[in-house]
């Protein structure tokens, strides 16, 4: 029960992006079409699951056992760094038009601070690896449908009669606060 | 903290970032993707430093886009000329490619010629000149001899002369087409280098005024018009034009016709 707590605040109603906006970089740059927005969630929620995992055991295992703690920061970001630079190999050999479609937002998910933020967030928490691992996961989901929604909203927003003064930017940013503030509905529900 | 625990994070974080360095050097190999090489060439004579003046995300990228034709080979401007030319010897055939253009600047209009209308003391840039009504010079279609042209060539193939008027050397020339971008009066044309006549002059008031402002405007008197025959050249808004697609490599050219010796051949003067 616990770990389904845990899922659906980070998923929904702790959402990463809209309620506390880490990561907003990548929900603004990729989030004009929803096919490279669904992969770059994919993408995001593999690196934060693998990387709760080995910062989890790092920090468990080394860390803690040799008061070590004041390393957390640069350890964790050594394994982000290095697992999303397999990412990038691995996304450029399966698929050379994605790896171009994310372009340099893919780099990017190093200083992605839904990542670290996520990392931090379960060390401060103390949370089981069980429940860090779920943690992950469901903020991945979360991160991922975000951008999906953005995504939805901006490819319908093309279309769309927009006042000159609000194309482009100006509108994509009153559509992430109007998003925000629809999540903010969610905040009941646990 | 004794000294155990700096040797303790020491190995740990060594520890970590190499096995971390192992997995993603097996993962390179594993993965890793054939390309064009002439990529990495060009990633390598680029400076490298990731600064995007070229529009692109990082050298790399800029690389990748020179290769498939997406950008220019001299799009790089921290390298500058010299970088330019080693990409254009990596890329080698399609330089050479399709015909060479080459800038021509169509105004004869020096400090000699034109007609003077008072003084300017406003920023020395063609561009602001335009803006704020044109310099020193009355034509208001001729060059404004700030030589935005000049900066704006990367390859250093113009100047300007002692008459104020920039002069392209054909042979530094790669066709870039910097310069006629700079040009707020669209004096410089691309023409490909087997356009060997032209009409030296953008002026399109009526004849009277033009003669006024620039001893070689372009009147429109349409002599040269009737002197190359059908079709060869034609008059509009007061400027006379060639026909290049029919003109082919006709030498015979009405040059001496010409009252205000607008039309020039390069063949006859040698000059650009």
């Amino acid at each position: 029960m616990n770990l389904i707590v845990i899922f659906i605040s980070a998923a929904i109603v702790n959402n990463f992006v809209l309620s506390q906006f880490l990561g907003i970089c990548p929900f603004v740059g990729v989030s004009k079409r929803l096919d490279s927005a669904v992969s770059m969630g994919m993408a995001v929620t593999f690196v934060m699951t693998i990387t709760a995992v080995v910062t989890w055991l790092i920090y468990h295992l080394l860390l803690v056992p040799y008061n070590l703690e004041i390393l957390q920061y640069v350890s964790f970001i050594l394994v982000i760094a290095s697992l999303v630079q397999l990412v990038e190999m691995f996304i450029r050999k399966v698929s050379k038009p994605l790896y171009d479609s994310l372009g340099i937002f893919l780099p990017l998910i190093t200083t992605n601070c839904a990542i670290l933020g996520l990392a931090l967030i379960s060390v401060l928490r103390n949370y089981s690896f069980m429940e860090s691992l779920i943690y992950s996961i469901g903020a991945g989901a979360g991160f991922t449908l975000a951008l999906v929604i953005m995504a939805g909203i901006r490819e319908e927003l093309e279309l769309a009669d927009v006042p000159k003064q609000f194309q482009g930017a100006a509108i994509t940013m009153i559509i992430a606060g109007s998003l925000a503030l629809a999540f903010m509905g969610f905040a009941g529900l646990i | 903290m004794d000294l155990s625990a700096i040797l303790i994070s020491m190995g740990g974080m060594g520890g970590i970032g190499l096995i971390f360095a192992t997995g993603l050097a097996i993962a390179n190999k594993k993965l890793h993707v054939e390309e064009d090489p002439r990529i990495a060439q060009i990633n390598d004579v680029l400076p490298g430093a990731n600064c995007g003046g070229c529009g692109f995300a990082g050298c790399m990228n800029f690389a990748e886009n020179v290769v498939k034709g997406n950008a220019p080979l001299n799009g790089c401007p921290v390298g500058g000329v010299g970088t330019a030319n080693e990409i254009a010897k990596i890329l080698g055939v399609e330089v050479e490619a399709g015909e060479p253009l080459k800038a021509r600047v169509l105004c004869q209009g020096g400090l000699n010629e034109m007609a003077i209308k008072g003084e300017y003391l406003g920023l020395k840039s063609c561009v602001a000149a335009h803006i704020s009504g044109g310099a020193m010079k009355l034509c208001e279609w001729g060059c404004l001899g700030f030589g935005d042209c000049v900066s704006a060539c990367m390859f250093d193939a113009i100047y300007m002369n002692e008459n104020r008027l920039p002069v392209v050397i054909e042979d530094k020339c790669v066709g870039c087409g910097k310069c006629a971008e700079a040009c707020p009066r669209n004096i410089i044309e691309m023409h490909p280098i087997s356009h060997r006549v032209f009409v030296k002059c953008r002026n399109q008031d009526a004849g009277k005024y033009s003669r006024l402002v620039c001893t070689r405007a372009c009147i429109g008197c349409g002599i040269c018009v009737r002197e190359a025959g059908e079709n060869m050249m034609y008059l509009e808004n007061g400027l006379a034009h060639f026909n290049y697609e029919k003109w082919g490599n006709k030498a015979d050219l009405p040059t001496q016709k010409c009252p205000n010796h607008v039309l020039v051949s390069l063949d006859e003067e040698g000059t650009t």
